[in-house]
């Protein structure tokens, strides 16, 4: 137990320790300063010149964002033509994996380039090594740095005076991808690999248990895809069960350094905000805002956990390691769930225990936790997401002080709260709509074969879906049938909304506060660093985007909870 | 202020007026430009049919007809009293225009013909560009500008204030106002307004709620709240298939309560009537705006220009002493500055009269003959030549000393006295005869009491203030000090004032000044607010966009506050309403619940009897809370220049905190209330 908790709190310290000078890297980037990664340069200018890119171009919001859609549009062609060919291709598939079904292609390929990761599918017999590496580790990579880039677009937006450029959206894009996740992954790789993740090219291995039988071990290219997968919040294993698998996740360090990963680069993103605008103390109280709801969230679920099920105890069965049922031994209780806490506030969606086996009200942090999904948030765009709070922060608590509300130096007006009003309205449609459309068709079909369980739990299954894909966050409440054409298709929908409006929307709020003057600072502007401020974003966050969730949560997990 | 007794909170006949209102104001055409109480009217109308369903059908399954009828007239009840606040703004704007416009409905008018006659007709058919006629006793037909003469006006109808001022053709003074009094002489006024037109009328179109333009901030807020409006209808209406899946039956009387109490009918009740509001202090303060956005403008001004006469000082500058140059006989120089004075009309002149009038005696016949000169804006000098040839020139020290000869000795002794003058905050004005040097002017000024005090209350607000002059430097600094303003313009020419708006403009800084004359008109409409004065003249009027009808030039310190104020209640309005949310989720949801799924109970945290009598509390005190919140509303926020953040510290604890907190206690009470109802 009291390991457990202090391999949880010095593995947080020790990522927030080193977040802060990459943060600082990583603002070097966005400017394009010198950094030790300029070795980079030349294969950066082959690829442009190959692309017919000019990296220089001036982009103002909207050509930023028809940049980046086009470029999303390519590399979905690119892997949902391969998922669907990949079993003629005759290099990289030992195991003679088919080629995938349409519907299955095309909701594994709009699920990798949105950076969700909800698998329908498991890597082991559904995906050849081809697939693996060119478009699953492939999309891992450009999705993360998609989302990266559009959040050095907010910061050049945010610094600008009357100045409609935004940087280049190639440049930061490639350079996010080179920069700051290629060295990265390298490292953590190699840390991976010396622990047994394993990276081959071979087939499935024969081995002989104990009991005499042959089994197939299911093998590949694991360690450079896994690397990634937490790196760029992605979350995509390369086996089905995902990071409880041994191969995946083998023991309790590479439990810590995967755990490390999946926060790592949103917390660096924060503070890369202070570097990059010379704000670090604001940076700090926005990373403390987040923190603060994080660390009560993790101590929520690592103290229902660690206490385990009190059904069980009444049962008079030993609970001393808590509430283990969907949980690895090597980890331990309080790991599964600080993990857990983890994946859900990046939207990374990597699970190394089994949400759905959790006690009812820690998957009603999850929930909650993928619901606000910006404490520090996915790669990129959790900051995106923490940014709409911000302005509509600034702006009641700028009517507040009896002055037009301004952020930075810029008015806030009209234009920035409309699209900031509409980019609210997102997440409780996208969640709550389509839940009550499955939960009505339940109702309606009782022997619909979704639900493994009934009543509340139930509910939460499909509460916690819907959530997942409008987060981004790709993980699920196992208990959910959802390969079939219902959860496909509206799935495939709330995915794509919940991650491109989000992205576009505050871009082009950066965009059109770039354009504006810059007004300096008098007594009566309303400091963004302090705390009365930073007190007004948590209340922002709690009523009016939590709260909004209240009821169903109270239907769900809280129900559950009270009817233990 | 020392006029008009101030119009009370709820006068009697505004209130009745109100009322009618408010049942007119349920046009849905009308509510529909308030997304939220429009569909707060959506949610009654779908009571009203409910309520007539169970009526017909005991056995519906949506509980008893009584009890949806009562939900019915609560959710009526929360319309009526979001739209008697807008009404009840609206009335006071229109009551208060009405007692400034009253006087001059109706008068006669002396209508100039072209061919000289004149006819009486009705002041309500000039039109802009004619030309009437008033003498001592006519009240002013309209507003206008005076093209011939001079007279003494009572203005007292409109400003309260009973001491007359004179109006004069061809100065920075030639503005009428309707409604007020000749009291002497006659003057020639040419309207500059076709009637229903004057400033006065845009100004009750600004007070009322159809005509009104929202501004741009207002925009923002309703764009935000019509979007907190679709979340929670999201959020309620799905709570029916949610409810359906769990076997629970949630009836439609506790869907449309939990959806209008959760969106934010506080503010959207109040939202027009604050607008309107404001609008109406600006009427009480004597300031007519010409749109709301220039109000709500004042609240951000980070620089404000002020004209130091009049504005940081009382009236004018006096001679307070004369002293001789170079062994010159003083009262020499004192017949000397005399003469110089007599044709300058200033009030320093006059005041120099004065002054020697006290000393010596002038004999009439000493200035027979003699040639006066102007002053002039280029050669800042005015003076007589005399008929014996003498040439005496007075005129701000800059100007003499490049006019006067430049003698040993002499220059550097009245430069001394002229910065000692200067140093003491007065002003010197140097006399020259033929040229020669011979003697200062000590012109002193007064500065208002209390001034400071306000200026300093700007500061604390974060507004820079700038005192415009045409004194020297020294003088100028001398006077900033004393009267505690930021920074200065000193020897102001009427371009300066322009160059320094646009420069601070250019850093982004917003930037209010306030003028009458003509040469005002540009730097006017280069300010992001502008406010002229009455008794200025058209131009300047017409390139303002507030005109204050006092003519008072510290009004803009009030218009500023107004503007703040209007900001600051509406956000403390927004975030009360949205905290209220709290509590009333925790009525709501255990008592939608409570017989279907009992484990719910426990989040009924505020012990509410029953499940009825929990969601009648709840949508009891989101109707009355709006009634609570007229008088704040109509009379806006109190505004404290304490800085930014612990401003922000104090709203959020009164009206965030209060806004968690209170509903919890009102709801229990309410409750209290109504439970005894169901025994």
């Amino acid at each position: 137990m009291d390991t457990d908790m202090s391999g949880i709190i010095f593995g947080f310290l020790f990522t927030v320790i080193l977040a802060v000078p990459f943060g600082k890297y990583i603002s070097k980037v966005f400017k394009g300063e010198k950094v030790w990664t300029d070795f980079f340069t030349p294969l950066e200018n082959l690829i442009f010149k190959i692309s017919a890119i000019d990296p220089n171009e001036e982009m103002d919001w909207k050509k930023s964002m028809k940049a980046m859609l086009l470029l999303n549009l390519i590399f979905f062609i690119w892997s949902f033509a391969v998922l669907l060919v990949q079993g003629w291709i005759p290099i990289l598939n030992p195991a003679r994996i088919a080629s995938m079904e349409p519907s299955l292609a095309f909701h594994s390929a709009v699920s990798f380039v949105t950076n969700t990761n909800m698998q329908a599918y498991s890597g082991e017999t559904s995906a050849t090594y081809f697939s693996q590496m060119f478009v699953f580790t492939f999309l891992q990579f450009v999705s993360a740095g998609t989302g990266i880039a559009a959040l050095a677009l907010i910061f050049k937006g945010l610094t600008q005076r009357q100045a409609s450029n935004l940087g280049n959206f190639y440049n930061l894009f490639l350079k996010s991808c080179t920069r700051i996740l290629l060295p990265l992954a390298f490292v953590v790789s190699i840390i991976l690999l010396l622990n047994g993740v394993p990276q081959t090219f071979k087939a499935q291995q024969k081995t002989l248990t104990l009991q005499g039988d042959t089994v197939r071990v299911a093998t590949g290219p694991v360690a450079s895809m896994i690397s990634i997968k937490q790196l760029g919040t992605n979350g995509g294993g390369y086996f089905g069960t995902n990071s409880a698998h041994p191969f995946e996740n083998p023991n309790y360090l590479t439990d810590m350094v995967e755990n490390f990963s999946i926060l790592f680069i949103p917390i660096a993103l924060v503070f890369s905000f202070g570097y990059y605008l010379d704000r670090k103390k604001l940076a700090w109280i926005f990373f403390g805002i987040m923190t603060l709801l994080f660390i009560t969230f993790a101590a929520i679920n690592i103290n229902y956990e660690t206490a385990g099920n009190p059904l069980i105890t009444k049962m008079g069965i030993n609970q001393s390691l808590g509430n283990m049922e969907g949980k690895e031994v090597r980890f331990g209780a309080a790991a599964s769930a600080y993990w857990g806490v983890s994946t859900t506030s990046t939207s990374n969606g990597s699970v190394n225990s089994m949400h759905d086996s959790q006690m009812p009200l820690s998957g009603g942090v999850y929930m909650l936790d993928m619901m606000i999904n910006a404490l520090y948030g996915g790669v990129g765009v959790g900051f995106i997401n923490f940014f709409i709070y911000i302005i509509i922060a600034i702006f009641i608590s700028g009517l507040m002080v009896g002055r037009t509300p301004e952020f930075l130096g810029k008015k806030i007006e009209a234009k920035e709260v409309k699209i900031a009003a509409l980019v609210l309205l997102v997440t409780p449609f996208l969640v709550l709509v389509p839940t009550a459309i499955a939960s009505y068709a339940v109702a309606k079909n009782p022997n619909l074969p979704w639900l493994n369980n009934p009543s509340f739990h139930g509910f939460s299954a499909m509460l916690y879906q819907f959530t997942s894909c409008n987060a981004n966050n790709g993980s699920n409440f196992a208990g959910l049938g959802i390969n079939n054409y219902f959860w496909n298709i509206i799935g495939g929908i709330v995915i794509f909304i919940g991650r491109f409006i989000p992205i576009i929307g505050p871009v082009a709020i950066a965009g059109m506060m770039a354009e504006k003057k810059y007004i300096p600072e008098s007594v009566g502007t309303l400091k963004a660093e302090s705390y009365t401020f930073a007190f007004m974003v948590l209340g922002i966050i709690i009523i009016v985007s939590a709260l909004n969730f209240f009821p169903a949560l109270a239907l769900g997990p809280i129900a559950e909870h009270l009817a233990l | 202020m020392k006029h008009k007794k101030p119009l009370k909170l709820f006068e009697l006949a505004i209130v009745k007026h109100a009322i009618t209102s408010s049942f007119e104001k349920l046009n849905p055409l009308y509510l529909l430009k308030n997304p939220v109480m429009f569909t707060v009217e959506i949610g009654t109308a779908i009571m009203f049919v409910v309520s007539v369903i169970t009526a017909i059908n005991q056995r519906s399954g949506q509980g008893s007809f009584v009890y949806n009828f009562v939900i019915t007239f609560l959710l009526f009840l929360t319309l009526l009293f979001a739209n008697f606040a807008e009404a009840m703004a609206e009335e006071r704007g229109k009551a208060q225009a009405a007692s400034l416009r009253k006087a001059r409905e109706d008068t006669p008018a002396k209508l100039v013909e072209s061919d000289g006659s004149l006819k009486i007709i009705s002041s309500s058919v000039l039109k802009k560009g004619d030309i009437y006629l008033a003498e001592a006793g006519d009240t002013l037909p309209a507003d206008g500008e005076i093209i011939e003469g001079l007279a003494s006006i009572d203005e007292s109808a409109i400003t309260g204030e009973s001491a007359p001022v004179i109006r004069e053709a061809e100065t920075d003074h030639s503005g009428v106002v309707g409604g007020t009094r000749v009291l002497s002489d006659r003057i020639k006024v040419q309207v500059t307004t076709n009637s229903g037109e004057s400033f006065l009328d845009k100004m009750i179109g600004l007070v009322e709620g159809a005509k009104r333009q929202k501004t741009p901030n207002e925009i923002a807020l309703t764009v935000l709240l019509a979007s907190f409006t679709l979340i929670f209808l999201f959020v309620t209406v799905t709570l029916f298939p949610f409810a359906f899946y769990l076997n629970t039956i949630i009836t439609i009387s506790a869907l449309v309560s939990l959806f209008v109490c959760l969106i934010p009918t506080t503010i959207g009740g109040l939202l027009s009537a604050i607008g309107i509001a404001g609008m109406d202090r600006a009427l009480g303060a004597d300031v007519i705006a010409k749109s709301g956005k220039a109000v709500e403008n004042a609240g951000d001004i980070d620089t404000v220009l002020l004209d130091k006469t009049g504005t940081i000082t009382i009236g004018n500058r006096k001679a307070t002493n004369i002293f001789p140059i170079n062994g010159a006989d003083k009262s020499v120089i004192m017949k000397y500055c005399y003469l110089s004075s007599i044709s300058d009309s200033t009030p320093e002149g006059k005041s120099i009269i004065e002054l020697v009038e006290k000393n010596i005696e002038i004999k009439n016949g000493e200035y027979e003959n003699a040639k006066f000169i102007k002053f002039t804006a280029e050669t800042r000098m005015s003076g007589v030549d005399l008929p014996d040839g003498t040439q005496v020139r007075k005129g701000a020290w800059d100007a003499i000393k490049n006019y006067a000869d430049k003698e040993n000795g002499v220059l550097s002794q009245a430069e001394k006295v002229v910065t000692e003058i200067a140093e003491n905050g007065g002003t010197p004005l140097a006399v020259t005869v033929n040229k020669k040097l011979l003697g200062v002017v000590q012109l002193e000024d007064i500065i208002k009491p209390g001034i400071k005090e306000r200026f300093e209350r700007l500061r604390k607000m974060g507004v820079k203030t700038v005192m415009v002059t045409g004194d020297n430097p020294l003088t100028a600094k001398y006077i900033a000090m004393k009267a505690g303003v930021d920074d200065f313009i000193a020897e102001a020419k009427p371009e300066d004032k322009m160059n320094y708006i646009l420069k601070e403009q250019q850093e982004g800084k917003l930037i209010a000044m306030m003028g009458d004359g003509t040469n005002d008109a540009p730097a006017l409409a280069q300010a992001d607010v502008a406010v002229a004065m009455n008794s200025g003249t058209q131009a300047a009027k017409e390139a303002a966009n507030m005109v204050d009808l006092d003519s008072d030039p510290t009004k803009l310190l009030e218009v500023i506050e107004i503007g703040k104020q209007l900001l600051i209640t509406r956000g403390n309005v927004t975030t009360f309403s949205i905290a209220n949310d709290v509590a009333k989720y925790f009525a709501i949801i255990p008592a939608v619940f409570s017989i279907s799924i009992p484990a719910l109970n426990v989040l009924n945290i505020m012990k509410l009897s029953s499940p009825q009598s929990a969601i009648l509390s709840a949508v009891i005190f989101n109707a009355f809370i709006i009634l609570a919140l007229v008088p704040l509303a109509l009379r806006g926020v109190k505004y404290k220049p304490i800085g930014a953040s612990a401003l922000l510290r104090r709203n959020i604890l009164i009206y965030g905190l209060g806004g968690v907190i209170v509903p919890f206690i009102g709801i229990k009470l309410i409750d209290m209330v109504v439970s005894l109802f169901f025994h």
